[in-house]
């Protein structure tokens, strides 16, 4: 199974939506490698840019609700072009965490004492998800390990590399 | 046990329980449009997979940017176009039958009682209205939907909302839900069915019950749902009178799916709409909701009335009552998108598109357009639309614009003054 983590870029703010991730405006594309450029455009977020903060970012931690809205995957597949595949939040809304585990990318909810922890390591901080024993490690200025719990069929589809191999190897 | 409507319809469509938590469901209608669609069909092709699981189950419409507005667009329309040809998909909606799928698809009579249906469209819980089981998904789910008639769903939870009292004249089912979205914030809902009940909701129209449904994702719910009743039944009677043989047997039939007395329910709200006055939205969350009388002043540079929230004839007919023999204000566009082709034709012949034009409204063909700042009325950075759609987020409407979300009413009263107003003043 692929590796999953990197560093990570802080989002701090609740109910992100998919719009503000991928404006509709882009949605025209046909591929989703030329939804690259267009990452977070639109997020309302004092201080974000961007094309400063995204370089040699593989993981998104967030707060509440996240990716609300629109249901539109490719809010889900400019993450993945960009060579982010989790996102750790608070709470997910059920479209977009659904969507992230349909293309094999992890959306991990943690409570929101263990968000607040993220929060205090520091800028820079290096992720890293153990998906056999559920546990994802942060390095930071100190490192801390926090156990996530993970829906059984959402690691099916994870270990299946998406719903598409998983729906048609089963249905 | 007792079941909620939610509950019934996920038996009856069980495939498969992968865990004690998720469950695989038969779909009955998988709807498609080009903005969602073409990516699953290429992706399909390239798999060597490109097939449909039942060409009567697929409906399809090309309805985000139409007619097409550059060659992005145009490929867009032509990849689902092209796929539906080759498949022999039978509903396909082009230029000249095309309309915003919520709107459309409702009046084709596609979506019945206890019926389960997705599209790669967050507002696919309009439907719900039906008494059906309808969800937005992504493009996967829709891929999978299109080839194998199955999706993946938790086991649902059911919030119940029962609403009460009488509405006053110039209030609707916008302002309703509005209402009920602050009241539950924007994730009040999440990964929940929210069951709309109670003689509030019984005297709706299914325009009405198509608005208060629509929103439901706004909330994060997964499925807007009210009971099919005698309402439910007129509206499709055209689609079903081969199939009872009065409205009563269809009704007998419909409530076999209503929730039982017994059932479980994770939450449950009464609201009282007897004191509801005008509802409008401020900031970029559709939680973020006033009374108009708290925004009233507010200046606006476009109205857009339209959309699978209120582009219906019913929201048509309401803003005419206000725009009827009246100009709207020097510094605002007004422009107007009937939802469908058969609104906009009933429209015409109600001389409702008179009342719009003399007032100085533009009138668009049907298209989700200007919604989501793609085609037909994007604002300019700083600008504010008062706009009857469902989204206020940041960019919505066109990059650095402002959208304030209202009912038909709200929206026209305020086209006539060129800043928020509570309709009431001009009915």
């Amino acid at each position: 199974m692929k590796e999953f983590g990197g560093k990570a870029l802080f989002l701090d703010r609740n109910d992100i939506n998919t719009d503000e991730i991928i404006p509709a405006k882009y949605l025209t594309e046909n591929t989703k490698m030329a939804l690259q450029p267009f990452i977070l455009e639109d997020l309302k977020l004092g201080g974000f840019d961007p094309r400063r903060d995204i370089e040699g970012k593989g993981v998104i931690i967030t707060r509440a609700n996240f990716g609300c809205g629109s249901s539109r995957e490719h809010a889900v597949w400019v993450f993945e072009v960009n060579d982010i595949n989790v996102v750790i939040a608070e709470s997910f809304a059920r479209i977009f965490r659904q969507n992230m585990y349909n293309c094999g990318m992890l959306a991990i909810e943690l409570p929101k004492q263990d968000i607040e922890t993220l929060f205090t390591l520091g800028d820079t901080v290096e992720i890293s998800v153990d998906l056999a024993s559920a546990k994802l490690t942060a390095k930071g200025n100190k490192t801390v390990v926090f156990s996530f719990k993970m829906n059984e069929f959402d690691k099916k589809l994870v270990e299946a590399g998406g719903w598409l191999v998983y729906a048609d190897k089963n249905y | 046990m007792g079941k909620t409507i939610a509950e019934k319809i996920f038996a009856a469509h069980l495939r498969d329980t992968p865990t004690a938590e998720n469950v695989i469901l038969d779909i009955d209608v998988v709807m498609c449009h080009e903005i969602t669609t073409p990516i699953a069909i290429t992706d399909l092709e390239a798999r060597g997979m490109d097939r449909v699981f039942d060409t009567s189950k697929i409906k399809a419409v090309i309805d985000h940017v139409t007619p097409s507005k550059d060659s992005k667009t145009a490929i867009q329309g032509k990849i689902l176009r092209d796929w539906a040809r080759r498949h022999k998909i039978h509903d396909f909606f082009d230029i000249g039958a095309n309309g915003v799928c919520h709107a459309l698809f409702p009046e084709k009579g596609f979506v019945r009682p206890g019926y389960t249906v997705i599209m790669g469209d967050s507002h696919t819980c309009t439907h719900g209205a039906f008494g059906a089981f309808a969800a937005g998904v992504g493009t996967t789910d829709l891929e999978v939907g299109i080839l194998k008639g199955v999706c993946s769903f938790r086991t649902p939870e059911t919030m119940k909302l029962t609403i009460t009292g009488t509405l006053q004249d110039g209030v609707s089912a916008k302002d309703v839900i509005l209402f009920i979205i602050k009241e539950l914030t924007v994730n009040g809902a999440t990964d929940k069915i929210m069951e709309f009940v109670g003689p509030v909701v019984e005297s709706m129209s299914m325009e009405a019950r198509m608005t208060l449904c629509n929103m439901a994702i706004e909330a994060g719910a997964t499925c807007g749902i009210c009971l099919p009743d005698r309402v439910t039944a007129k509206y499709l009677w055209p689609f079903i009178k081969d199939q009872y043989e009065s409205i009563d047997r269809a009704v007998e039939d419909f409530v076999t799916w209503h929730s039982d007395p017994d059932a479980t329910y994770t939450q449950e709200l009464t609201i009282d709409v007897s004191t509801l006055v005008p509802q409008v939205t401020f900031g970029y969350k559709p939680d973020e909701v006033k009374s108009v009388a708290e925004m009233e002043g507010t200046p606006v540079d476009q109205v857009y009335i339209g959309s699978c929230t209120n582009g219906r004839i019913e929201d048509l007919r309401s803003a005419a009552r206000i725009l009827k023999g009246k100009k709207i204000a020097a510094n605002v566009r007004g422009i107007l998108s009937p939802a469908t082709p058969k609104v906009y034709s009933q429209a015409l012949e109600e001389g409702i598109i008179a009342i719009f034009m003399e007032a100085g409204f533009c009138v668009t063909n049907p298209t989700c357009g200007a919604c989501l700042g793609m085609s037909n009325g994007v604002l300019a950075e700083g600008e504010i639309c008062a706009s009857t759609t469902n989204r206020n987020f940041n960019g919505r409407m066109g990059k650095g614009g402002i959208v304030h979300l209202m009912s038909p009413l709200t929206a026209a009263a305020t086209a006539v003054k060129g800043h928020i107003t509570d309709p009431r003043k001009l009915l």
